[in-house]
């Protein structure tokens, strides 16, 4: 059943990536238990609003927790502490009448903060430029059922395939490593035949495009795994790295 | 204005073929002479992009997001049609063709939905080239299930995700096009007016939601791929950030707007539960395969559902439709729901939603088949509601999905205006009234990968550009016009927020101009319309400044032009006097109550001319000729 709880929120705000940035506290009072947490942020920014006040700048599109748009640190976890949920799909009713939650931005040395809660989460997509494709023209392809896939090899590729790019893997690092990022898109492409003619040079490159993004390396904490909305794998950092060893000591790749 | 469809001479399967070669070429050098604006990373927008730098145009590329993988395709969760005829059911080029057209309730230009169902097959080919991972039988082949409004199986699936992967799919395409140069990417850009000279598109001008600044990119051609109009109803299944303004502007620069009042109302989404609520939730229909829709028969009836034995319960889908059953086309699902709340029928809180049950489902292939191929749809329902559907039914109703209106295009994806073209749920053109489920996939895709790469050389090749500079005057007039609506909207700073305007107008079109419409409600919500209009620009607040990330700043830009749009909406509702698809009008239906079309009158195609600000704007009709289908009143009894 819905009831109505109340919420002190420490928020951080920081007007762009120069500002130094600091802590607020607002209340949220009477929220219901069947809100969203972004529909409680929008309830707190209505009232801001009203009150001549900047409202929180937070990302957020879908809000069915497939787009990867949103994302906040809540009490230190990424999208929150439930497990394989976006921040969309967290609702009240898993936090208690007087709590006071804690909202960071994600924090990366490869995401500068561009307003409050908002970070530039572009590297992701520069990583994916280094070599998250298949390299096919339009019109190139032959007929689908040209080459079968096993089915449970489909499903695994599909299970890696499932990342939404919302970078929290990232933001849960100590070490800030896209790696299980890279290792999702690396092993949806290895995984499937189609794949296997750039599989060496897609696992270089896009690790040279993730040192060079700024992210760290994986020393296997499995924060990533732990806090991931789609409960991607680690498996898939293993395969990477059999990828990546494969392809530097044996390919012709450099 | 005359509307030339442009569609071409010659027997319905040949049109496409000779089409193409009597389009004219640009020869392989020559492409790199001319510039694309592309606008949009969606199916559509993405696939373009992709597709027209592989042939070596300079592509530029905007979206309104951080990143163009976040375009709202990706939520699209059943699948995809295409006539491959794998499972040897019955399937064709030519059925496809026809399920189309009839589920559009004959609202849709033969020749265009005729060249989707023929390159359909392509798209599953490119598609799993890319690397998208379709759901494959144990043998390693393509699997393919059933969908609303078909009795064949012919969508292709990625589980409940097919969207994010179709979508992830022409993002990678695009990302290596990025990486080779050909594509300049410029996201969170929101495109605020398209700049027109000597009758042609040849820029827009677009803030950079981070700066503020006001930017101005000039080209050849413009191609919009900025989706659908749904959230003019505030509520419904598009992303937030989804939007009318690139469309809107470009309408109000010439481009003429088709159809507006078609709308689709898709019948399985999670019902409303407060007033704070910001969207709403759609469940695949992919769940009507095996779940049954079903109310109580007593109006009023509070048990439980376990309570309710199966001699009390009415599966008014199955009852009235026995033939496509839980099946039907979502515009007949989603009334069918409306009229059983209607009689009281209605289940839950607030009486406004109906069951949607798997307890056979489950107990005939057990658990374990249920949750392999809806698992995460059953995950997603248990988050938001708290309840779970393993143990009892789901409650769902209709909400705003898609729009099958958009802006008029002529066979080429050309509007009204020379060089723009206008892709995916954007255009008004492949659905009629009434989409089918795995359409607009289908759809956007084969916009952007199989139609746009032809047409447009098409365009280039056959016209004359003057040289164009982004200080050209028509530049300069634009940036200026849209500086001012910024400063007009930051400087009301009147005492209701943009949301709370926005939630009024949704609530006004979702009431009067939603699921069944009357001339009466019509006429009051146009009023309404126009007061709410006027109050918005006395006493919207607008905190902040334009020089900076200020998402007040661009809803309340998106909602002025649904405040106007709305009300075009509504005029295109007025002038169809008749029912059809998802345009539903009280006073024209059957005796059994579905939808009663007037083919003698309105067997036709509307596309609204801007005549400038406070004067009404002048209705064009395209004649709809049918040669190949035989107009029948749509049964899926």
């Amino acid at each position: 059943m819905s009831k109505t709880i109340h919420l002190t929120l420490k928020i951080w705000r920081q007007n762009g990536p120069g500002d130094k940035g600091r802590f607020e506290t607002h209340p949220a009072k009477n929220i219901s238990t069947d809100m969203s947490f972004l529909e409680m942020l929008d309830v707190v920014n209505e009232q801001l609003t009203l009150e001549d006040k900047e409202p929180i700048a937070f990302e957020h599109d879908c809000r069915e927790g497939i787009c990867g748009t949103c994302g906040t640190m809540v009490n230190g976890r990424a999208h929150g502490q439930l497990k394989g949920t976006t921040l969309c799909q967290l609702h009240m009713r898993h936090f208690a009448d007087g709590d006071t939650l804690v909202i960071e931005p994600f924090r990366a040395r490869a995401y500068p903060v561009i307003k409050d809660l908002v970070v530039d989460r572009s590297a992701l997509d520069r990583v994916i430029q280094a070599g998250g494709y298949i390299s096919v023209n339009t019109g190139n392809a032959p007929e689908a059922n040209t080459l079968p896939v096993p089915q449970d090899r489909a499903e695994r590729a599909m299970d890696a395939a499932a990342c939404i790019g919302c970078g929290a893997c990232v933001a849960s690092c100590p070490n800030a490593s896209a790696m299980l990022f890279v290792s999702a898109k690396v092993s949806q492409l290895a995984l499937l035949p189609h794949g296997r003619p750039e599989a060496a040079r897609r696992a270089l490159s896009m690790v040279r495009a993730m040192d060079a993004c700024g992210f760290g390396n994986c020393s296997n904490h499995r924060e990533c795994e732990k806090t991931c909305p789609k409960e991607i794998s680690i498996v898939n950092i293993a395969r990477l790295n059999r990828e990546y060893f494969k392809a530097a000591f044996i390919s012709q790749e450099n | 204005m005359r509307l030339d469809a442009k569609i071409p001479a010659g027997p319905l399967p040949q049109k496409w073929d000779r089409h193409r070669f009597e389009l004219k070429l640009v020869n392989p050098a020559n492409k790199r002479k001319y510039d694309i604006i592309v606008v949009g990373t969606g199916l559509a927008g993405a696939s373009a992009s992709a597709s027209l730098a592989e042939l070596g145009y300079n592509v530029k590329t905007f979206c309104i997001q951080d990143s163009p993988r976040r375009a709202h395709s990706i939520a699209a969760q059943g699948g995809i049609n295409a006539a491959k005829n794998y499972p040897n059911d019955g399937d064709s080029i030519w059925r496809l063709f026809y399920d189309t057209v009839k589920g559009g309730d004959f609202r849709a230009r033969e020749a265009n939905v005729y060249r989707l169902a023929q390159v359909s097959n392509w798209i599953i080919d490119q598609c799993v080239a890319q690397g998208v991972p379709f759901a494959r039988e144990y043998g390693g082949l393509l699997a393919n299930r059933s969908f609303g409004g078909a009795q064949l199986s012919r969508t292709f699936y990625a589980r409940g995700q097919t969207g994010q992967q179709l979508l992830l799919g022409a993002y990678s395409a695009l990302m290596r096009q990025v990486a080779s140069g050909k594509v300049r990417m410029f996201p969170r850009r929101e495109m605020l007016d398209l700049v027109v000279i000597n009758g042609q598109a040849r820029g827009i001008v677009a803030r950079n939601l981070v700066s503020g600044e006001i930017e101005r990119h000039e080209g050849h051609a413009v191609v919009l791929c900025t989706g659908g109009y749904g959230n003019v109803y505030y509520l419904s299944t598009n992303a937030k950030a989804c939007n009318v303004t690139a469309t809107f502007r470009a309408y109000k620069r010439g481009a003429c707007f088709g159809n507006p009042c078609f709308t689709q109302i898709h019948p399985t989404c999670i019902p409303v539960h407060g007033t704070y609520q910001s969207k709403l939730t759609l469940m695949s229909e992919s769940l009507r395969n095996d779940g049954r829709v079903w109310v109580p028969k007593t109006p009023g009836d509070q048990r439980k559902p376990s309570q309710i034995p199966e001699a009390e319960r009415d599966y008014f889908l199955e009852r009235k439709y026995p033939s496509f059953g839980n099946l039907v086309p979502r515009d007949v699902a989603s009334r069918n729901a409306k009229e059983q709340c209607d009689q009281g029928k209605g289940v839950g809180d607030t009486g406004l939603a109906v069951f949607l049950d798997f307890s056979d489902a489950i107990k005939r292939d057990g658990r374990a088949v249920i949750e392999k191929k809806y698992g995460n749809l059953f995950q997603m329902y248990e988050k938001i509601t708290g309840e779970d559907p393993y143990a009892t039914p789901m409650m769902i109703y209709p909400a705003v999905h898609y729009t099958m209106g958009g802006l008029w295009v002529d066979y080429n994806l050309m509007s009204t205006i020379d060089g723009l073209y206008v892709l995916g749920e954007a255009n008004f053109s492949d659905h009629g009234a009434n989409r089918l489920g795995a359409s607009a996939l289908m759809q956007g895709l084969a916009d952007g990968y199989f139609v746009i790469p032809y047409t447009i050389g098409g365009y280039l090749a056959g016209s004359h550009f003057a040289e164009v500079k982004n200080d050209h005057s028509a530049f300069t007039d634009s940036v200026k016009e849209v500086q001012e609506r910024v400063t007009k909207l930051l400087a009301v700073r009147g005492r209701r927020t943009v949301d709370d305007f926005h939630r009024q107008l949704g609530l006004v079109m979702w009431d009067h101009c939603g699921m069944a419409r009357t001339n009466e409600g019509l006429t009051t919500a146009r009023a309404r319309i126009q007061e709410l209009r006027a109050e918005f620009w006395q006493n919207v607040r607008v905190p902040g400044t334009g020089r900076d990330f200020n998402q007040s700043l661009e809803k309340a830009g998106r909602v002025a032009d649904f405040m106007e749009f709305a009300e075009l909406l509504i005029l295109d509702a007025l002038a169809r006097q008749e029912s059809c698809g998802g345009h539903f009008n009280d006073a024209y239906q059957t005796e059994e109550n579905e939808a009663r079309r007037d083919d003698a009158n309105f067997c036709h195609a509307a596309a609204w001319e801007f005549t400038g600000e406070g004067k009404d704007p002048v209705l064009h009709k395209e004649p709809l000729v049918f040669e190949n289908v035989h107009l029948t009143q749509r049964s899926y009894k």
